[in-house]
């Protein structure tokens, strides 16, 4: 997400490496670095001069109190003015005492409402609610067939009414339909996708206004693409005047965009983000936690998105299932092998888990290697593994020559491939059964920590 | 120097020689603004502020950084050589650079001879590619041409009805397949009703994908060969089509759909919002990557062939 700005700061921060003190000439070219920085990162410039100047006030006022590096120091403020623009809390959703609740969606077009009112829809119903989908777009083509297909998806109930004209009229008798609805099915939560529309459409932004006096929503969240540039300023304070925002989604955050316009956002509306789109799949949406998200821009990584996401995903009493078998006399087959492989990759591309890491620290060249992790290698393990029959993946010792030059075809690799992941395998087999050797673990308990 | 006569070496007070020289080296490096300064002495008329307030008005309308100080030091650079008397003259060289710019993007591919011309259409979600195709067809209908539509956005929910409704509109046929169907193959059958049919223009719809999604920037590849095994040289021309709202973020997706699929214009989206577009300067300055239309609204009759001095004045306005 935000990879290349955390490089341009670090770049910034290297030349105030190892000054002693923190002065106004010391810190401009770091400030200009990350002024650039901010700017390529699609930060509204206004945004942008309004924390350069906030971190030059505190950076060069601070120098005397703190026992920081420089350059430690002007990353802690830094980042500490980010997070407060953000906003220190993982926001919540509200909801009205009296069900149903109501969540209306507004943005621009192709900020991606109708994908992210499923994926709402999506969390809600993970989350024990019973989410009623309605799409008052009646104006883009097969915008509402869009909404339904999405909803079957998902399994979540839509109420699709008749539209007739396409006007306003029908956009009110809709809405109100669907609020009859929910009421009659036990719907606790209303979702209503909306057309996108511009700020400066007014009949459309009327249209807005009509919704939320009709409905009474209990939440408007605001669609943003991650990828918007200075107008994201514009855009939202527009909306945020005619309707009172009281959250941002961002979406494609799975992209290489820099999300500048979260903090541009969130600094003209006042309104948290509350959450991040990450994938096209209806699972793909995050809370968002501005802590994180700016300990990823400088450089800090995001382990605690990556721990999440690693309880989430990995089946644990697998996992501890494997550990056993691993370590006891059994070993550890090509079947458990794969299936490990699986349980990682579970968690996403291994170029994505190594970006999570820090870039700065013991861990500091895993980003690098990130880029030269070839996920096709890891493909090409699997599809070797799974051109073996059931009983070579439990007796590897079975695979001769013959066996090996069928299962490179199988694969579509070669007999050398087959071999090294063999060879390979074989370490680890070997690896495994010394760990769970009583001797290893007295051995490793007798063994002094390094840097302890 | 008295006081080193005194003998008083106090380093801290003074600034020795060597400092001196630093600060003014430091100097020279001043922010951008500071240093277009130099041009302040020119034209008595024109202060810090205005330079500053031309910075704001580029980054603001997403030219970036780069292009930005780029453009402003080759505004220099002229102000040098020619008298500028006021901001008027100013803001007129201003728009000259980035004129020159746009103008050195290539040219519209020569008409087929022999047709159908297949025209692809790529982007990452959201930018309107649909709406875009719908509005092409209709020019080209305009033009007495005979279209065919292609849906190879199979992936999207409801794309195909969408793709649908804008055939109907505009009285073109949507060759197409079901929903998660095969984008290549789909588009093997349009090309071959095409070449049958002897039709002027094939417009590929495609699924939106982020630039960063390398499977999906393969099935693009995958696409054009498919296109190419069918009909020689097409796809003839590959318009990636962007949101005007975009950031920075467009020069990756300009650089990316290039790589993957041979970009060989832009059209630039709901330019009849806020939004000023000005990251296409940057794409054209980096990838010479010329714009061809522009989308100012949701009709048929919504896209225009893009005007660069139209574009470049409404920076400014």
């Amino acid at each position: 997400m935000f990879e290349n700005l955390q490089e341009k700061l670090q770049r910034a921060f290297k030349s105030l490496r190892g000054q002693a003190v923190l002065s106004e000439e010391n810190i401009t070219e770091a400030l200009r670095e990350i002024r650039v920085a901010l700017l390529e990162a699609d930060v509204n410039f206004k945004v942008v001069k309004d924390l350069i100047d906030r971190i030059q006030a505190k950076a060069v006022g601070a120098q005397v109190m703190t026992a920081l590096s420089p350059g430690e120091q002007v990353i802690k403020i830094l980042r500490d003015e980010l997070v407060e623009t953000l906003g220190k809390d993982t926001a919540k959703m509200k909801f009205s005492s009296q069900p149903p609740s109501v969540i209306l969606m507004a943005g621009l077009q192709g900020s991606g409402k109708t994908t992210t009112s499923g994926k709402l829809a999506n969390w809600l119903k993970q989350g024990g609610h019973r989410p009623l989908l309605v799409s008052v777009d009646v104006y883009r083509p097969a915008a509402r067939e869009q909404l339904k297909v999405v909803a079957q998806a998902i399994k979540a109930h839509i109420y699709e009414g008749e539209v007739g004209e396409a006007n306003t009229a029908t956009v009110e008798r809709l809405a109100k339909e669907a609020r009859r609805e929910a009421i009659i099915t036990g719907c606790d939560v209303l979702i209503v996708d909306t057309a996108g529309r511009l700020h400066i459409d007014e009949q459309l932004m009327d249209e807005m206004q009509l919704l939320k006096k009709l409905l009474n929503p209990s939440e408007i969240l605001f669609v943003a693409d991650a990828m918007t540039g200075q107008d994201a300023v514009r855009s939202a304070d527009e909306f945020h005047k005619k309707l009172t925002l009281t959250g941002v989604v961002l979406t494609k955050m799975d992209g290489d965009a820099r999300g500048g316009a979260a903090l541009s956002i969130r600094q003209v509306t006042g309104q948290p983000i509350k959450f991040i789109g990450i994938g096209e799949k209806y699972d793909a949406l995050e809370p968002f936690h501005p802590d994180r998200i700016v300990s990823r821009i400088l450089g800090m990584g995001d382990l605690l998105s990556l721990i999440e996401k690693a309880e989430q995903q990995i089946d644990k009493k697998k996992a501890q299932e494997m550990a056993t078998k691993a370590l006891s006399g059994d070993g550890f087959s090509l079947e458990d092998f794969r299936e490990q492989l699986r349980q990682v990759r579970k968690m996403g591309s291994i170029k994505s888990i190594l970006g999570m890491l820090p870039s700065v620290g013991p861990l500091a060249g895993m980003q690098k290697a990130a880029d030269q992790v070839d996920e096709k290698q890891i493909n090409r393990v699997e599809a070797i593994i799974d051109s073996m029959t059931q009983h070579e993946r439990l007796h590897h010792e079975v695979i001769n020559g013959n066996r090996r030059k069928r299962i490179a075809r199988g694969s579509g690799t070669s007999v050398q491939e087959v071999n090294n992941l063999l060879r390979q395998y074989a370490q680890m087999r070997k690896m495994f059964k010394q760990m769970g050797k009583p001797s290893f673990a007295r051995r490793m308990a007798g063994m002094k920590m390094p840097g302890r | 120097m008295i006081q080193t006569l005194f003998g008083s070496l106090d380093e801290k007070k003074e600034p020795s020689f060597f400092e001196r020289m630093k600060e003014a080296v430091t100097r020279t490096r001043e922010s951008l603004a500071e240093r277009i300064d130099d041009v302040v002495s020119i034209g008595k008329e024109i202060d810090r502020n205005t330079l500053e307030e031309l910075e704001a008005t580029l980054i603001g309308a997403d030219l970036g950084t780069t292009t930005t100080k780029e453009v402003l030091a080759k505004l220099r650079d002229k102000a040098d050589r020619k008298q500028i008397k006021d901001v008027g003259e100013l803001k007129r060289l201003l728009k000259e650079e980035m004129l020159a710019i746009l103008a050195a993007t290539g040219a519209p591919p020569a008409r087929v001879q022999k047709g159908p011309e297949v025209i692809l259409v790529v982007g990452v979600n959201g930018t309107g590619k649909t709406t875009t195709i719908g509005k092409l067809a209709q020019v080209l209908r305009g033009q007495g041409k005979t279209v065919l539509m292609c849906a190879a956005d199979t992936f999207r929910a409801a794309a195909i009805e969408q793709l649908e409704i804008w055939g109907q509109r505009t009285g073109v046929e949507v060759i197409k397949t079901k929903p998660g169907g095969d984008p290549s193959a789909v588009l093997f059958d349009a090309l071959q009703a095409a070449t049958a049919r002897g039709t002027d223009y094939v417009i590929v719809d495609t699924a939106g994908r982020l630039h960063t999604k390398t499977n999906l920037m393969l099935e693009l590849e995958k696409m054009r060969r498919t296109a190419q095994r069918i009909i020689p040289g097409a796809p003839h021309e590959t318009l990636l089509v962007m949101d005007a709202t975009t950031g920075q973020n467009g020069l990756q997706q300009a650089r990316q759909f290039t790589q993957s699929a041979g970009v060989t214009g832009i059209v630039l989206t709901k330019l009849d919002g806020t939004a000023k577009g000005g990251v296409v300067i940057a794409i054209s300055r980096e990838l010479g990557l010329p714009v061809r239309y522009v989308g100012v609204g949701e009709k048929a009759g919504d896209l225009l062939p893009f005007d660069p001095q139209a574009f470049v004045d409404s920076l400014f306005a």
